[in-house]
């Protein structure tokens, strides 16, 4: 495969890290996309502690930390794709892509039992909010953060698995070599930045509150 | 291209060290150390962050000028988590001046 350097660039290998960067950048505003929101739980938390704790404890911590198991193990099989393509072999970089896609799937189908139950409930923010302790309207709050957040997470799990579909597509078709697999590297970094935000939110959401 | 191929036995041995932090971090939400509990929970994820930023992610193996924009995105985050909070976690510590009109 003959390689294409863009006229900006000295070398192939400049063009590489300039997209890495780039790619970087755009994590970057990510992170204080989800900032933003993990800033506004942590304020409220902090001013109405008690609610919030009481309505995390209402929260599946087995199906947290499963939920946590399946995407850490979907981001080795993320990682482990990446490494295939990099020793250019197409039938492992699309067996891992595919895996780490499933596994995602596995994850938003624990997610949604998860929001059914919520449901099932009455802990769904709204006029069926049905709440037994103190303070209804702020345990209402959490409740308004965990579905924002997660559901922030889930859109971006969605599209990641869009990403895996698309480049098992595009390494079935032969557009990568171990030179050139740019889109399958930065598709991984977005896999595992989404996984970042997990890690984050499951113990801020599901654990703070539990040893009382 | 000359990036550097991490061997599959390190991202193995990141698995498993990401699976034990997670089993540590729920067992430490259920035995009670005050405010040691979200000091932990948020640690570890911390920990569990910059391991997957500097294997899964290979940023350890990266050039300089990529650690300067991972770091960007964080830094900035920290400068709002750090503004935001000096506010509302001060704002009880001293009455308001007694010359604001009432």
């Amino acid at each position: 495969m003959s390689l294409i350097v863009e006229h900006q660039f000295d070398d192939y290998e400049q063009q590489q890290q300039a997209t890495t960067l780039g790619m970087w950048g755009f994590l970057a505003t990510e992170v204080l996309f989800f900032g933003g929101m993990f800033l506004g739980y942590t304020v409220y938390r902090l001013l109405y502690h008690a609610p919030f704790g009481e309505a995390s404890r209402h929260l599946d911590v087995v199906l947290g930390a499963v939920n946590t198991g399946v995407l850490l193990c979907s981001s080795l099989t993320m990682a482990l794709g990446v490494h295939e393509a990099q020793e250019g072999n197409r039938r492992m970089v699309m067996l891992f892509l595919a895996i780490t896609a499933a596994l995602g799937m596995i994850f938003l189908g624990i997610k949604f039992f998860e929001y059914y139950q919520k449901f099932e409930e009455h802990l769904i923010p709204g006029p069926h909010f049905m709440w037994n302790g103190a303070d209804a309207r702020h345990a209402s709050l959490f409740f308004i953060f965990y579905f924002v957040m997660t559901g922030m997470h889930a859109l971006h799990m969605v599209i990641g698995i869009g990403l895996m579909a698309i480049l098992v597509f595009l390494t079935w078709r032969g557009k990568f070599s171990s030179v050139y697999f740019a889109p399958i590297e930065l598709g991984g970094l977005y896999w595992h930045f989404v996984d970042i935000v997990w890690v984050f939110l499951f113990p801020l959401l599901y654990l703070v509150e539990r040893s009382r | 291209m000359t990036e550097t191929i991490v061997p599959k036995k390190i991202y193995f041995r990141v698995w498993g060290t990401l699976l034990i932090l997670l089993a540590v971090t729920v067992g430490v939400a259920y035995i009670h150390l005050g405010w040691f509990n979200p000091a932990a929970a948020v640690g570890i994820a911390g920990i569990k962050a910059l391991i997957i930023i500097l294997y899964f992610m290979h940023v350890r193996y990266s050039p300089k000028v990529l650690w300067v924009f991972v770091s960007a995105g964080f830094v900035w985050l920290g400068m709002l988590f750090l503004w935001t909070l000096g506010d509302y976690l001060t704002r009880s510590y001293l009455p308001p001046p007694t010359i604001w009109p009432q």
